[in-house]
């Protein structure tokens, strides 16, 4: 992104970014394709506004509003918020912890692409006979039901982009385990990469139970097996409780690297360390632990039993109390702080509040006798939008502004930040307040229409205009990344002059090595240590300048995702039966995928080096953009 | 990594499998995938016990009345011992000794070819009977469960054969070591899988 890199021809840019290795690339990737997708779902939601604003609109259809609501949940929790948040995590996790790279390049590489083909192919069902229209959580009672090849998009792409999750939660663990520099102990990681090792032992643990419930869903529906059908002695609550027990631990995948990227605003904007350290890493810790406890709270009326019941309610309770603890923790960092209202930090600001309504109306619904009332209300609608919304959404966005020094090398427009984010949080109370009373007084979810005689006009159209004010600020903050770039006003290490961890004490963006010395961590908030200090360089090295090893790039992570999002197609359009070309495509896709992984495998890859002279040439303002 | 820096058994490392970051990274990461493969068969388990007898009313095949322990006792303990081979190969992997590594592979995937040949003779034993993957619920969770694990078995000797090849020529070195090491590992896993598929599939099957 340096002046180098914009002398580069548009073609060589793209191959660049097809075979980048280096996780400041990657972020880059996922934050474009995440942003991209996140529109795609913005464009959903206001047309489901638009359909719901007035009584028995005919905007929609009734057949297109289900597919518009199951793609809108789809895109925006799998292809939206996890690629913007893993888009954080691979730009500013191995900074934070003094690492050149992450574990695994080539795979972190893979895990983009696969994610990536998996969403093409999932959004390409618009345009190949109708989306997914049984929902976001794919029950099979309805999925099973569901003619077209909607429900197939769904299982192959989520399949799919699923892979690429999973290889991407191995690879953050392993970096934090084995990549920290010398003196980053476990107690010494900022919050957000302590916040990012535990989410991904979630995304470890609970997404191969989401891939066995989508290739028992596929083997039905494409190859005739009885898992769901109830005829041949199949059940379908099999896929309720395999998509809950990912569901859950999703959630919880989404809000702790949110809960991360909150606690460095706190700390860095209050200009104190956060408050009860030790404890918010513990919550953290505690968080993830029980999300995998309660995934029957979805399914309190599915008749489980009062035993099973009650248990999971308890368990859901308890989940509370971490949370609660990190809500104090945050407010007693702000407290007696040096605040700095900057873009980020109303966010942070605006978050507590908003999170903690949704905490508290996910409290009410952990009451199982409460719940028979609540479930399939928009109740349930106004709660899962307040913590994913109130949480992760204005995590994402606080995030854009604080990290997109470190990820591009210019800073937001702090005005204009500060318009976006006055016009989305209005216009996200507004959308989702009132629709809590709208379940209260009946209206259930995922309805396409209502009558004049129900009297929900009112509120739903307030609903509606506040859609449209998130609307506004999200075009504002797109304005905002345009102007940006074009005035491509260049930054130092530390933009915000606030900084505390080693992401701030190296360039902006960072060189494609990061660190031309691994840094020595000497306690928490490293690089406010050194600030404190007075040391100018802002680190203290463990090594002297020497030889760098990097990792060579690859095309192969596109051919393989390539391969599998070929026998997607084939293996779809195989259960029609009719269409002898299917197999042989599937046969190909497949053989693309394991033929090139065989590639991968036979060649060796030992990756080149960087030359100390060429660091001294770098350290002298030269070549910065990770062109050899 | 120098891949002709040449190795004895008195400068080869005691843990060659970690003995570089690259190594340690795949050691890890490595465990972790087998903790999301235990995930992975855990649902697999947990459906086909929630499914297991389960079919249309009238139906023909029930676990007690299908299977038979004879045929599965003889390749549960062919896939034992070919977990067995697989530690020697690794035995004189960690002493740099490649022929007898080799040798001690080789004789692993061949019994893993065996236990495989087996597999595929049982399945066409049941389909012949007429216990199709499409007759009932259970016949879809059996076959789902028994052939994932089947598939990885396929996997693990493709694996196996691959790095055989690879590296007949060349022999040990610090970038192949840990690449054995993990093959292993996995056929560990998969032999792990498998005691559990002959107790809760087959033993708990045959007892009704």
């Amino acid at each position: 992104m340096s002046s180098i890199a914009q002398k580069k021809g548009f073609g060589a840019t793209v191959w660049d970014y097809m075979t980048t290795v280096d996780h400041k690339k990657i972020a880059i990737l996922y934050f474009i394709s995440g942003g991209l997708f996140f529109v795609i779902g913005g464009i959903e939601a206001m047309m489901i506004r638009i359909q719901l604003m007035k009584a028995g609109n005919d905007f929609l259809s009734a057949g297109l509003y289900n597919e518009i609501i199951t793609m809108h949940g789809t895109t925006m929790i799998f292809l939206a918020s996890m690629p913007l948040l893993l888009a954080f995590m691979n730009a500013v996790m191995p900074l934070q912890i003094g690492a050149r790279d992450v574990a695994f390049p080539f795979l972190n590489s893979l895990g983009f692409w696969l994610f990536f083909f998996g969403g093409i192919f999932l959004n390409l069902s618009w345009f190949l006979g109708g989306a997914p229209d049984a929902g976001w959580t794919n029950y099979a009672s309805l999925a099973m039901a569901s003619e077209g090849h909607g429900i197939d998009f769904y299982t192959l792409g989520l399949t799919i982009s699923g892979f690429g999750t999973l290889i991407a939660g191995i690879n953050f663990l392993v970096t934090i385990i084995n990549m920290r520099a010398p003196g980053m102990t476990y107690m010494r990681m900022p919050l957000f990469t302590w916040t990012t090792f535990v989410a991904s032992a979630l995304i470890l643990l609970a997404f191969p139970p989401l891939t066995i419930g989508l290739f028992f869903m596929v083997f039905d529906r494409l190859f005739g097996a009885n898992f769901f059908d109830v005829a041949m002695g199949g059940n379908t609550i099999i896929w309720e409780h395999l998509f809950w027990i990912f569901g859950h631990p999703e959630v919880y995948i989404l809000i702790l690297p949110a809960f991360g990227i909150f606690s460095e605003i706190f700390a860095i904007f209050s200009r104190k360390r956060l408050f009860g350290y030790t404890a918010l890493v513990f919550a953290t810790i505690l968080i993830g632990f029980y999300g995998f406890m309660v995934w029957a709270h979805h399914m309190f009326t599915v008749g489980l039993g009062p035993t099973a019941n009650a248990v999971f309610a308890l368990a859901t309770m308890i989940i509370a109390v971490p949370t609660g603890v990190k809500i104090f923790n945050w407010l007693l960092t702000i407290w007696g702080g040096s605040i700095s209202f900057t873009t980020p930090m109303l966010y942070a600001i605006a978050f507590i509040p908003s999170f903690v309504a949704g905490g508290v109306t996910g409290v009410m619904q952990a009451m199982a006798p409460l719940d028979y009332q609540l479930h399939d209300s928009y109740f349930i609608v106004a709660h899962f939008h307040y913590v994913i919304v109130g949480g992760v959404v204005l995590a994402i966005l606080a995030g854009t502004h604080l990290y997109w020094p470190k990820m591009f090398g210019t800073m937001l427009n702090e005005k204009l930040g500060k318009v976006t984010f006055w016009f989305f949080l209005i216009g996200f109370h507004l959308t989702f307040f009132i629709q809590h009373f709208l379940g209260l007084m009946g209206m259930p979810r995922r309805v396409y229409t209502f009558g004049t005689d129900q009297g929900w006009d009112a509120y739903n159209l307030i609903s509606s205009v506040g859609a449209l004010f998130m609307a506004i600020g999200v075009i504002v903050l797109v304005i905002n990344v345009i102007l940006t770039t074009i005035k491509n006003e260049r930054v130092g290490n530390d933009p915000w002059g606030d900084g505390r961890t080693l992401e701030w004490a190296i360039p902006s963006p960072p060189p494609f090595y990061n660190f031309a010395q691994t840094p020595l961590v000497r306690g928490l908030d490293s690089y406010w240590i050194e600030k404190m200090e007075g040391n100018k360089e802002g680190m203290v090295y463990a090594e002297p300048l020497g030889d760098i090893h990097m990792p060579n790039g690859s095309f192969i992570p596109v051919v393989i995702s390539f391969g599998m999002f070929v026998a997607s197609f084939g293996a779809l359009y195989h259960m029609d039966g009719d269409k002898a070309w299917a197999l042989p495509v599937l046969i190909i896709g497949l053989a693309i995928t394991f033929g090139s992984m065989l590639v991968r495998s036979l060649k060796d890859d030992l990756g080149f080096h960087i030359t100390k002279e060429e660091l001294l040439r770098d350290a002298k303002g030269g070549n910065k953009d990770g062109s050899k | 990594m120098d891949l002709n820096k040449k190795y004895t058994p008195q400068t080869w490392p005691d843990h060659p499998e970690t003995a570089t970051l690259e190594g340690k990274n795949k050691f890890v990461g490595f465990w972790l995938l087998l903790a999301a493969e235990t995930v992975t068969f855990a649902s697999l388990f947990a459906t086909y016990l929630a499914l297991k007898d389960k079919g249309p009313s009238g139906m023909e095949f029930t676990a007690s009345g299908l299977f038979e322990l004879p045929l599965v006792f003889a390749m549960t303990m062919i896939l034992l011992t070919s977990s067995l081979t697989s530690v020697y190969a690794m035995y004189h992997m960690k002493n740099h000794n490649f022929k007898a590594m080799q040798a001690w592979l080789g004789i692993t995937v061949l019994l893993g070819l065996v236990f495989l040949g087996l597999e595929i003779y049982e399945f066409n034993h049941y389909v012949h009977l007429g216990f199709g993957y499409t007759n009932s619920a259970f016949s879809s969770a059996f076959y789902t469960l028994v052939g994932t694990h089947g598939a990885h078995v396929l996997f693990g000797l493709s694996w196996f054969i691959a790095l055989m090849l690879r590296n007949a020529k060349r022999g040990l070195n610090m970038y192949n070591a840990p690449k054995f090491y993990l093959a292993a590992l996995y056929w560990h896993f998969i032999d792990v899988v498998w005691v559990f598929i002959f107790t809760v599939v087959y033993l708990m099957g045959v007892i009704g």
